[in-house]
């Protein structure tokens, strides 16, 4: 089992962590055959190798990418860490090994194995939080809109910018349910915290009246004779249809409460990723009553 | 007031739903603060319809009540139903609260004659001020101008518009004549041309004073009615070049005829819209603006109208077999374009990839062409894919004509999401198709 060859690094799941492994396997000349994050059991007879989070050399990674491969490289770095590939650690790896040594015209080798799987990957981030812009739903609470969604890749922080822009003067949640995380708007200021659980107040009167329109109008802009549910499936897939109001028979949830986050350790934390790009967090962000809501 | 509202909006949606445009794209257009809403150049699709269509914007009429008798229209007066009107506040109303909730990219208003062509564009450009100036909305308005209108009238909407389109709807004056009696070629094809100008003339004023306002900056686009009239697949495309050249126009859509009356001129009651020479039609539309083909390549007076078996541009190259076999690694983009199962990012791809190392058949595969179509007319370092064997091109027609089953999109179509100048709306319209 122990075999040179099987060498498994385990590290906390940040993108800074990864960043880290990155650099001990060139600092030690070894290369790993998987890089486990805290999410994945071990197994019996692991032996993995932990890799402690250092920013600084986290730092030195980070920063020679755009210098010693492209700054287009570092961005699509980024995007592949918030994808759902199950292995997506081992594919950034392979892929910044790879652009150390070939520099900027890895983005340009679109037949190796690890560049057109990360760039699947990445289409697949992108082409879902696409999709996101235009399923999310919101329902009005008082003053407050509030979505739930449920996507496969991280698509928050991509979908931050578009949504903190077209409802400037709005304040707004979207919570993603698959991933315990909200993105909350207010003041003109954009987070993404973590959240446990959410349970939803009830609607009120012009909330259910305005689903109501909108399931009729829905129906009624779909050509009889041209039916298609294979088509709409298709661009529509069904894991999209549990949280569109259009697909949405039982209206009126239940009580509500924003549960208090923070106590939760996060699986994988996107807080240095964010750093680098928009977005702040603070993990121990807590959502309460008042914080959201005028009452 | 609300229930009202609901039959309203019942009617006035369900006659708007032959208007087959529904894209939101065309202008990219930050959020303002103390405004709602935002444009995104790619067009959003919010939802799906049950047949298939993508669901962008609010699809409704602002009236029902029409002058006009064009045989095809539901609301054409001597339709008896039920007439009905939104107020501009009830539409403005609605507008704003399916927009803060996320169901729409904005507006696609329409309307029936009412009184007269003037009288219907100042109802409209009434509802867009309010939209626009009271409730603040930023997002992506669609409108329709209205055939027979004032170049004033024309004008001052496509103030408030990111979008105009004015319906062709019959693609000869004889079908305008017998089908449309109270429109002309002419009073359609005035306002087209105004809005060319008009947003050309714009173009130049925004560069000479910033703060301009802009004249319909998503473009304007038309509608072209399929199976109505006995117009050909040749004559149709040929005037959908020329609507392309002449009038830049953005988009030209084109909708299978759905009988909606019984009448000696149309086909009658009981037809099936042509679903499959509407497709074929936006695929050749797709070769036109994208793959560098002319109309009379594809059809002439000989072959006036498209091969249902095979798409456009399959048949075009079987049609130029001595064109073929091609190199991968040499043949021009051009070229690399007119290969069945190669599409727009595929060859760039490959463009991108053999700057790299040459490319062979598992690496095509990687890049996302579809072998099973392209290997018929491509070699790889001057070698034809293993085990392929081509005897004639009877064969090959066999062979490629099952793999082209409406109204399935094809799996290449959903790949190609990161097209530059495609936008992802409308590859993600149904019925066009990447081929
Ligand atoms: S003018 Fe428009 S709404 Fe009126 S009958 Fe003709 S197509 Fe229909």
């Amino acid at each position: 089992m122990l075999d040179g060859t099987d060498l498994i690094y385990a590290y906390d799941g940040s993108f800074e962590g990864l960043m880290c492994c990155v650099f001990e396997s060139y600092q030690r000349k070894e290369i790993p055959s998987v890089i486990r994050p805290p999410s994945v059991q071990e197994t019996l007879f692991d032996t993995a190798k932990w890799i402690e989070t250092d920013e600084q050399k986290a730092d030195r990674v980070y920063n020679s990418i755009p210098m010693k491969i492209s700054p287009q490289a570092q961005e699509f770095v980024k995007l592949g860490f918030l994808t759902c590939d199950p292995h997506k650690e081992m594919l950034i790896f392979r892929f910044l090994r790879l652009g150390f040594k070939h520099g900027g015209k890895v983005m340009m080798m679109l037949t190796d194995d690890t560049v057109c799987s990360l760039q699947k990957a990445v289409r697949h981030l992108t082409s879902e939080s696409h999709k996101f812009k235009g399923f999310v739903r919101f329902s009005v609470y008082g003053e407050v809109l509030i979505a739930v969604i449920e996507p496969k890749n991280y698509v928050l922080p991509l979908l931050s910018p578009h949504f903190c822009d077209r409802y400037r003067n709005e304040r707004f949640m979207i919570y993603d349910k698959t991933h315990g995380m909200a993105l909350i708007f207010q003041s003109q200021k954009a987070e993404l915290i973590f959240v446990e659980e959410l349970t939803l107040p009830d609607v009120d009167s012009a909330e259910l009246e305005y689903r109501r329109l909108w399931k009729q109008f829905y129906k009624t802009i779909a050509i009889e004779g041209r039916n298609n549910p294979r088509c709409r499936m298709t661009f529509m897939p069904k894991r999209y249809w549990s949280q569109m109001t259009e697909f949405d028979e039982i209206v009126g949830l239940a009580q509500w409460q924003v549960a208090e986050t923070g106590a939760k350790e996060p699986q994988t934390s996107l807080c240095t990723l964010d750093a680098r790009s928009t977005y702040k967090i603070s993990p121990d962000y807590k959502v309460t009553k008042k914080d959201l809501f005028h009452v | 007031m609300i229930i009202d509202v609901y039959n309203k909006l019942t009617v006035l949606s369900d006659s708007a739903k032959y208007d087959v445009a529904c894209t939101s794209s065309g202008v990219d257009r930050k959020g303002k603060f103390g405004s709602i809403g935002s444009a995104a150049k790619a067009g959003i699709c919010h939802s799906f319809s049950a047949d298939g269509r993508c669901i962008s914007l609010l699809k409704v009429l602002m009236t029902n009540v029409c002058i006009f008798d064009c045989k095809y229209c539901v609301n054409r007066v001597s339709n008896d139903i039920e007439r009905v009107a939104f107020t501009p506040h009830e539409l403005a109303e609605l507008t704003i609260n399916f927009y803060r909730r996320n169901y729409i990219e904005g507006l696609f208003l329409s309307s029936g004659v009412i009184k007269s062509p003037n009288h219907t564009t100042e109802q409209l450009i009434k509802a867009l001020e309010l939209l626009r100036s009271v409730y603040h909305f930023n997002g992506y308005i669609h409108v329709k101008a209205i055939p027979g209108a004032d170049s004033e009238l024309i004008t001052r909407l496509g103030l408030l518009a990111d979008r105009m389109s004015i319906n062709i709807e019959l693609p000869s004056q004889e079908s305008l004549t017998l089908l449309a009696p109270n429109k002309t070629k002419e009073s359609i094809l005035r306002p087209m041309g105004l809005i060319t100008a008009k947003i050309q003339e714009n173009c130049t004023d925004l560069v000479k004073y910033r703060h301009a306002s802009k004249f319909v900056p998503a473009g304007q686009s038309t509608q072209l009615i399929v199976g109505a009239t006995p117009d050909t697949d040749h004559k149709i495309l040929t005037l959908t070049e020329g609507l392309y050249k002449k009038y830049h126009l953005k988009r030209v859509f084109f909708s299978a005829y759905m009988p909606v009356a019984e009448n000696s001129l149309l086909p009658s009651m009981d037809t099936k819209p042509p679903l499959l020479r509407e497709h074929r039609l936006y695929q050749a539309d797709w070769l036109l603006r994208f793959y560098g083909f002319e109309a009379k390549e594809l059809l002439d007076e000989q072959n006036p109208n498209f091969n249902l078996q095979v798409d456009p541009k399959c048949n075009w190259a079987l049609n130029h077999l001595e064109k073929f076999p091609l190199e991968i690694n040499k043949a021009p983009f051009e070229m690399l374009l007119r290969v069945p199962g190669i599409g727009v990012t595929s060859a760039q791809r490959i463009l991108m990839a053999r700057r790299n190392s040459p490319i062979d058949f598992s690496g095509l595969k990687k890049i996302g062409v579809v072998l099973k179509r392209a290997q018929y007319f491509i070699t790889c370092k001057g070698k034809i894919m293993d085990g392929l064997k081509v005897t004639s091109d009877g064969t090959i027609r066999a062979l490629m004509a099952d793999q082209y089953k409406l109204p399935s999109p094809y799996p290449e179509q959903l790949s190609f999401f990161n097209e530059p100048f495609i936008t992802r709306e409308d590859v993600q319209q149904c019925l066009t198709g990447q081929i």
